[in-house]
């Protein structure tokens, strides 16, 4: 895989719903290592498009490329054995098992007699927490269902990590949290690209986006309508890219800076 | 949650009420701590085992102040056999509480169980046979009845509820046809391996020897996580409140044996002993406890309690977790028929499995396991069903009719119910 290979490659994607059609034909590069921010206005696709890269819909059409070599998802473990992770808004988590047992849910490790290897799982989960710097969690044996939406978040997106994903689909995860948490989980995302793990960021924080992404790319009713470097937008160009689907007039974003 | 941490760490008690699945031993620090994390929890409602023991011993108070033959040694052995049966459905019952699932039909799965288990008996079959064939046929329905839940997606209110009528019409058909055997609708136990289970005890000093080994292993494991816990680097439980847990084990197992090991016989004949039917109550106890708490299967199931959903997405094969779990109520229910046999010496037309069912998931309940899925223990069929069992034996000793007894015992349930309710929507956001 040289530089200008992609993580993933997604060419002519294309989603109908009977009728309706969600997407039509989506070029996107998502480079490895990478904070790609996909943003829209509400409907635009969004959460029909990470659907479609995580494997819970089978696109309608068009083509996906993994490290430059053709893949297609049918269910969410294909694109989990790959290495695409999606960090639900829903988040996904038990509230009743601990963090422990939520980080290993699926891939328990098993001891001589075949009962769970509790010390060795509570052991894994703790240095991929450390290793992402989650640290202030009282105890790890406390259930997910105790802790703050931040924590939440970071359990989450932890167990992607500790799943050896390379991309990680994050939808909205800091919708549901306040400034603190939010700085929270910014600074996880900084952290897994560099530890060299692409992130897709699904936000309508444009704010967050600027803060954290390396590229944009924007969706407009089911339509990739621009994407690249985060340098060649303002935020007024992005709100104008997301609210009418066309570029801003060449006078500059910023009198269309409208909704802040 | 980071090293730069925002929050003030204020908030943390505040985590801790919240979560009534988090093992206190594990958050403390010390056994003063360990204290305060478990009385704040009693307090906001969240309270584990202990208001349920101790509302167990005020029932008994109150039926010893009433009865003062309630706490002699023949009433306590005869409440223990009188619970067992209502613990193993209980257990049964939680394997299926646990996904937020229920499965009314148990108590005729056991009343089948048994017939078949007796009907072999009298045909001369040896104990082992009719106690297998017996057991795999209960197996085998809780797996169908699973198979239908799991796969068609239909609510297992409805199709067990199906099964407890489908059920008591077969236990009819069963006993009807069983020809010279079901004399007047009553098939006799006629084994002596079977019956000891509730009829038979060990001697006083096999009790003992049982007692102290149960006691032992039970500290040795106690200790011996928290060692390979500490040298792992980990977090583990203080020592005080390691040794207060072995501590109450060792009370536990004493008292048990000690009052066992009473004379209960009337007049001249001796009679002491551990009644067996504890000992199968015990190992039944400790099997699923291990099953539910140990392997990759017990932890699906609390997943799939928790949320379905996120537990699919992990990869957790939903439809055959169900199904086999419906499979172990179903086998436990066969046990619970076994001893329920063994208990009555016969089994007749007349067994209410739907009262029996009921009394099981109630047990369960008022031991501590939600209605809802997610969050519940083996070790809640036992304390409830000690509570059911107490309910039950302390109301017939003061000579108040079977009416009593149900409104009393319902009336219990619905408390223990509401505390679920409420503890639940407190606990989650």
């Amino acid at each position: 895989m040289n530089d200008a290979e992609p993580l993933l490659r997604l060419r002519g994607i294309g989603k109908n719903f009977g009728p309706v059609r969600a997407l039509s034909d989506i070029d996107l590069d998502i480079p490895p290592g990478q904070v790609t921010a996909l943003v829209g206005d509400n409907g635009a696709g969004k959460s029909t498009l990470i659907k479609t890269i995580s494997g819970i819909f089978d696109s309608s059409e068009g083509e996906m490329f993994w490290q430059g070599k053709k893949v297609s998802f049918h269910t969410p473990k294909d694109a989990t054995d790959t290495g695409i992770a999606t960090v639900y808004q829903d988040l996904a988590l038990c509230d009743n098992l601990d963090i422990v047992q939520n980080m290993l849910l699926g891939h328990e490790l098993r001891g001589r007699i075949g009962l769970l290897d509790e010390i060795t799982m509570e052991q894994t989960a703790k240095k991929t927490l450390s290793d992402l710097r989650v640290t202030t969690v009282r105890n790890i044996r406390q259930p997910v269902g105790s802790l703050s939406g931040g924590q939440r978040q970071s359990v989450a997106v932890a167990k992607a990590v500790m799943l050896e994903a390379r991309l990680v689909i994050m939808d909205e995860p800091t919708a549901a949290l306040g400034v603190s948490q939010t700085a929270l989980i910014l600074e996880l995302i900084g952290r897994l690209s560099s530890r060299g793990i692409a992130v897709l960021l699904i936000s309508h924080n444009l704010t967050d986006v600027f803060q954290v992404a390396d590229r944009l790319a924007v969706l407009f009713l089911g339509r990739l309508v621009t994407s690249g470097p985060l340098s060649g937008f303002s935020t007024g160009s992005a709100v104008h890219w997301m609210t009418t689907g066309a570029a801003p007039p060449a006078n500059g974003g910023a009198a269309q800076d409208r909704e802040g | 949650m980071t090293s730069g941490n925002h929050e003030p760490p204020k908030q943390e008690p505040a985590e801790l009420i919240t979560s009534p699945d988090a093992s206190a031993d594990l958050l403390a620090n010390s056994l003063g701590e360990y204290v305060r994390i478990v009385s704040r929890r009693i307090r906001a409602g969240e309270s584990g085992a202990l208001p349920v023991i101790l509302g167990l011993v005020a029932v008994v108070i109150y039926f010893q102040v009433r009865s003062s033959l309630f706490l002699s040694p023949l009433n306590l052995v005869n409440l223990l056999a009188q619970s067992s049966f209502i613990i193993t459905l209980g257990m049964a019952e939680i394997f299926v509480l646990l996904l937020g699932d229920i499965d009314l039909a148990a108590g005729f799965t056991a009343a089948c169980a048994a017939v078949v288990a007796l009907w072999m008996l009298a045909d001369g079959f040896p104990w082992w046979a009719a106690a297998l064939v017996s057991l795999a046929a209960a197996a085998a329905y809780g797996a169908l009845q699973g198979i239908i839940i799991a796969r068609l997606r239909i609510p297992s209110f409805v199709v067990t509820l199906a099964g407890q009528l489908g059920l008591s019409g077969v236990l009819l058909v069963l006993i009807n046809s069983a020809g010279s055997i079901g004399n007047g609708g009553v098939i006799a136990l006629q084994n002596s391996v079977i019956n000891d289970i509730e009829g038979g005890q060990l001697s006083p000093i096999a009790t003992w020897i049982v007692m102290i080994a149960i006691t032992a292993v039970a500290g040795a494991v106690i200790f011996y996580g928290d060692f390979r816990r500490r040298s792992a680097g980990l977090v583990a439980p203080p020592v005080s409140v390691s040794l207060l847990k072995c501590g109450a084990i060792v009370g536990a197992g004493i008292v048990v044996a000690w009052v066992a090991n009473l004379n209960r016989g009337r007049g001249t004949r001796v009679l002491e002993g551990l009644p067996w039917s504890v000992l199968v109550v015990l190992v039944i106890l400790f099997a699923w406890t291990v099953l539910l708490g140990r392997t990759k299967f017990g932890r699906y199931i609390y997943a799939i309690g928790g949320s379905a959903e996120a537990a699919r997405r992990a990869g957790v094969g939903i439809v055959k977790i169900r199904t086999l779990a419906f499979m172990l109520c179903g086998l436990t229910a066969g046990m619970t028929g076994i001893i329920y046999a063994s208990y009555l010496g016969s089994i007749s037309t007349d067994v209410n499995g739907g009262q029996n069912v009921l009394n099981a998931v109630a047990a369960a309940v008022i031991g501590g396991t939600s209605l809802f899925g997610g969050r519940g223990k083996m070790v809640h069929a036992v304390i409830g069903g000690l509570v059911v069992g107490v309910i039950y034996n302390g109301l017939e000793l003061l000579g108040l009719t079977a009416s009593a007894q149900l409104i009393w015992t319902a009336l219990v349930l619905l408390a223990a119910v509401i505390v679920d309710r409420l503890t639940r929507s407190g606990s989650t956001t």
